[in-house]
């Protein structure tokens, strides 16, 4: 019986749960001055659990819980992943926490239950684990928006968050459940097998997989989903915005892989179809739209629909090099986003947020190396070379050209020329303009070392970015997707 | 073997990054000290490639070849022929230019301004150097970032604007190239340059990839209706951005032709020639009216370059031996005349802080050393024989005569307006009385300006007098470019 439960294939997931009960219980005995005792071990378990995915990784994908949870090389590369973003989250949101009175266990214990419905979420192998996960994230991730509570903006962003989470968590179980009614199963397996063994398409499995799609559209964020994303990322507290923007998209990128590639790969036309759609509406709306933003983290919000779009572009050509050209797009874009997130939060102090485009202003004469930083990241988001974010569109773009859409490419590669607009315009204001305040700009040493490698690893990963490919292209074919 | 090639390319952005640690306002005299040590080196180690290179064949030479990204079989492939190698040289040269006139007259964030153009300079001399599509595209495009620092922060009082311009032109039309190099990845399993020579390609396919190509290029170099950055960028940015601009930027654009249009898609530019001689004609009649009007002596100069490249469009499309050695003699000679007026502009702009003609008018009284300089250049920019702007124009003129006399005629026109709007800029600005008491007040060129006027004003000469040594370079590398272009690949 305890081998057909394979406990071992969820042991991250166990250790993350238990991390984040007895956070729970110490936090309450250590007082509000010692909180970064709290901080400390929230980082110790998100190491531990680092250590303990590597040690059991392994070539071959093992199932768990009778088939509940699958554990496989891509499973546990989006794991560290998820776990690096959450880490490094923590390291560069400490100072702005605590200035703003968000520095309290409660929130870090909703990070970890948030990053456990994450980890769900890319090892589920049956239609109602993964709906769990995303469920768990999402919840903690509510919360987590309104956590400053004398904060409206903050309220009214996790409100609006909440309403449209759960209308698109209701379209995507009553897909889910379409498709139940036609292959009877919940597991993906089995029921990758009965699309795979129809003899014509029935109506009510596109209709069920028009809804799935949109449910892991509005978690995407991809247009027309794409309503709420601006709003959040502007009225959360900068923290919960870097969460929500980065270690969630690895995550709805799992989930989508397994749903629409693991489970409904008999229906990848259908569904290629409708990413079409999604990934040119994303492309060339994202990028316009963010011209016209006056605050950088609402321009960053368009920024990552547009970006969803440009890795919807790898995913469409549903076979396994674009799926993992679309993981690497996640992955390069969690690892930016991060930064860009990061250096917002650099700058701000208490009671002053950092978020408008013109607190940027001559950050070049104030600290050439954070105006460097920025500038990296700037560029890997417009996916100019020599850094991360090249390697990330080179990549999508040949796998669409590789599977015939030579006419997306083309459209990929004009609207990256419209964002190369507005990207550039942060580059503009940080050195060519004289800047506006010229107080100091003071950074805890741990930050900065973290920011620094994250912010030059976009460079040093654009200039060898073989390893990571590498990884990538393991982590799938290992993981059997055609 | 000694990696001269890399050493060209790694050498200067070693010493750019090194650079940048004396960012600190009271480290700048270190900063220039550096930044010149590293030029100098970065030109030293360029000139074996000059003195072992075998003018005998046509094949890569001082070929390094390594693994990069197995994935998409993507190599650090760098290699130098007759083409290509001559600019290598060309542009660690006026590297050693643009630093030494930013000497005294860059106060403000001097290890940035250095840095900049170091790395620069390596990221080109890597453009020259890539046989590798992925290679060639990654330093294409890295090499924009540097110079819309240049721009943008060092600049006139409309660089923001300029800068931008500047940056999105080029970068519209390279990302189309991204789209045509991928595409020939896809039917041709390498990245390799030189494998594309001999992929077969239908006529609609070729015509498309031509286009994106370009598209790329054409800006680049830049072409009658793509060029109207140019002049912006020119006018506002520092002396060293409108040198290394002129001398090298656009010279990559034309580097482009040879390496890429012509050869990978050669039926399509056979089809296509018609067209791309026209915009030429239109860039050396129309753009030299344009020059001669101007009030702008940076706008006059960049106006000029547009013209004096359509000779180099203009060559390469004639698909003889004479036409592609006079386009590339064209490109170096470019090289050193345009950096000289540009410098000459610098010294002027140094004392004055007008680039504008009628703000001048006998300087001759004043700076009468500095006045022999320019004479010369000027001459050079119209295209007297005896200096190197003779040696090019003169090769694609006799190659245009033998296609078609009246295209010969057109394009010798362009001798008579370049001396139009040459040397009735040159008129009005150092002849004449003392105009006013700036022009009074200015002192003649002190022993750094002398020496590097010099320089410049020694390789105009010696290309214009004894031009051999640099046509013999490319003779054989041209004659097999010739023969891949002959060879449909339909």
């Amino acid at each position: 019986m305890l081998a057909q439960l394979n406990y071992w294939a969820a042991l991250p997931e166990i250790v993350i749960l238990a991390a984040a009960s007895l956070i729970l219980l110490i936090d309450l005995f250590v007082p509000d001055e010692r909180r970064y005792i709290t901080y400390w071990l929230t980082q110790l378990a998100l190491l531990f659990a680092i250590c303990v995915t590597l040690t059991t990784l392994r070539l071959q994908s093992i199932k768990g819980y009778h088939g509940m949870v699958i554990d496989d090389m891509l499973a546990d590369f989006l794991r560290i992943a998820c776990f690096i973003a959450v880490s490094l989250m923590l390291f560069y949101s400490r100072a702005y926490m605590i200035a703003r009175g968000l520095f309290r266990g409660d929130v870090f214990v909703l990070t970890l239950f948030a990053l456990l419905g994450m980890q769900v979420m890319i090892t589920g192998n049956n239609f109602l684990t993964l709906y769990l996960g995303l469920e768990l994230m999402s919840l903690s991730l509510y919360a987590l928006v309104a956590a400053q509570r004398d904060h409206p903006r903050g309220a009214e962003a996790s409100m609006k968050y909440f309403v449209l989470g759960a209308l698109a968590s209701g379209m995507l179980l009553y897909g889910l459940s379409m498709i139940y009614g036609t292959t009877g199963s919940l597991d993906l397996d089995t029921v990758a097998k009965a699309i795979y063994g129809r003899h014509e398409s029935t109506l009510l499995l596109t209709f069920g997989l028009v809804f799935v799609v949109s449910g892991l559209a509005f978690k995407l964020a991809v247009v027309p989903y794409h309503m709420w994303v601006p709003d959040v990322y502007d009225g959360a507290p900068t923290s919960m915005t870097v969460l929500i923007g980065t270690a969630p998209k690895i995550a709805a990128f799992a989930m989508t892989l397994r749903i629409l590639s693991g489970a409904m790969q008999g229906a990848a036309f259908d569904w290629q179809g409708m990413l079409i759609v999604l990934c040119v509406l994303s492309m060339v709306l994202g990028n316009l739209i963010a011209i016209a933003q006056a605050n950088l983290k609402r321009m960053l919000a368009y920024s990552t629909i547009a970006n969803m779009g440009y890795m919807l572009l790898g995913f469409l050509t549903a076979n396994r090099y674009g799926f993992s050209a679309a993981m690497f797009y996640t992955i390069a874009y969690a690892l930016t986003s991060l930064a860009s997130f990061g250096m917002i939060m650099l700058l701000s102090r208490e009671g002053f947020e950092s978020d408008r485009l013109d607190d940027f202003k001559g950050l070049n004469q104030r600290s050439p190396w954070w105006a460097f930083i920025m500038l990296l990241v700037m560029f890997s988001l417009a996916g100019l070379p020599p850094t991360l974010g090249f390697y990330a569109k080179f990549m999508v773009i040949e796998s669409a050209i590789n599977e015939g859409f030579v006419w997306l490419a083309v459209i990929a590669v004009v609207t990256s020329l419209i964002g190369a607009f507005y990207y550039l315009r942060v580059v503009k204001l940080m050195y060519f303009d004289e800047p506006r305040e010229t107080a100091p700009i003071v950074v805890r040493g741990d930050t900065t070392v973290a920011l620094s490698v994250n912010g030059l690893l976009l460079l040093v990963l654009g200039v060898l970015p073989q390893q990571l490919i590498g990884l990538c292209a393991i982590a799938l074919t290992q993981s059997n997707f055609p | 073997m000694t990696p001269y090639l890399s050493l060209a390319i790694w050498v200067p952005i070693v010493a750019g990054v090194v650079v940048l640690g004396f960012s600190r306002d009271r480290d700048a005299g270190f900063a220039r000290w550096v930044a010149l040590i590293g030029a100098v080196a970065g030109f030293l180690v360029t000139i074996p490639l000059y003195l072992y290179f075998d003018t005998t064949t046509s094949a890569m030479q001082f070929v390094e070849y390594a693994n990069w990204i197995p994935r998409f079989d993507i190599h650090y492939h760098l290699g130098v022929d007759g083409i290509s190698v001559l600019f290598v040289l060309l542009n660690s040269f006026v590297t050693v230019l643009v630093v030494w006139a930013g000497w005294e007259v860059i106060t403000m964030r001097v290890a940035q301004y250095m840095a900049a153009f170091l790395i620069m300079s390596g990221l080109m001399n890597a453009v020259f150097a890539a046989l590798d599509g992925i290679l060639f595209y990654l330093v294409f495009e890295a090499m924009l970032i540097p110079m819309y620092l240049i721009i943008g922060a060092w600049g006139g009082p409309n660089r923001v604007y300029a800068a931008l311009k500047f940056f999105l032109y080029t970068i519209f039309g390279s990302l189309l190239m991204l789209v045509a190099l991928i595409y020939l990845y896809s039917v041709s399993e390498s990245f390799e340059i030189l494998e594309w020579y001999k992929v077969p390609l239908e006529m609609s396919t070729q015509i498309l990839l031509w286009v994106a190509f370009f598209l790329a290029f054409a800006v680049k170099v830049p072409m009658w209706p793509v060029h109207t950055w140019l002049p912006d960028a020119h006018v506002e940015a520092p002396t060293g951005g409108s040198v290394v601009l002129a001398a090298i930027t656009l010279k990559i654009g034309a580097y482009g032709f040879v390496r890429f249009i012509l050869p990978i898609v050669p039926d399509a530019s056979r089809y296509l020639s018609g067209f791309v001689i026209t915009l030429s004609l239109i860039a050396i009649v129309y753009i030299g009216f344009v020059a001669i009007v101007q009030a702008d002596m940076k706008k006059l100069v960049a106006y000029s370059s547009i013209s004096h490249m359509g000779f180099v469009t203009l060559g390469f499309f004639l698909f003889s031996q004479l036409g592609i050695e006079g386009g590339l003699a064209q490109m170096l000679s470019h090289g050193f005349v345009s950096a000289a007026m540009f410098l000459c502009i610098g010294v002027m702009y140094d004392r004055v802080h007008s680039r504008q003609i009628d703000a001048y008018g006998g300087v001759v009284n004043t700076m009468p050393k500095f006045a022999a300089f320019m004479m010369l250049f000027a001459m050079a920019n119209a295209g007297l024989p005896g200096t190197s702007g003779f040696v090019g124009e003169f090769l694609v003129i006799l190659a245009s005569v033998k296609v078609n006399f009246w295209l010969g005629f057109a394009a010798a026109i362009s001798l008579i307006l370049g001396a139009a709007y040459t040397l009735w800029m040159y008129k009005r600005v150092i002849f004449g009385e003392v105009a006013n008491e700036n022009v009074a007040k200015m002192r003649d060129i002190g022993s750094r300006e002398f020496w590097l006027l010099g320089v410049v004003a020694l390789a105009v000469l010696t290309m214009g007098v004894w031009p051999k040594p640099f046509i013999d370079v490319m003779h054989a590398s041209v004659a097999n470019l010739l023969t891949v272009v002959s060879q449909s690949k339909l």
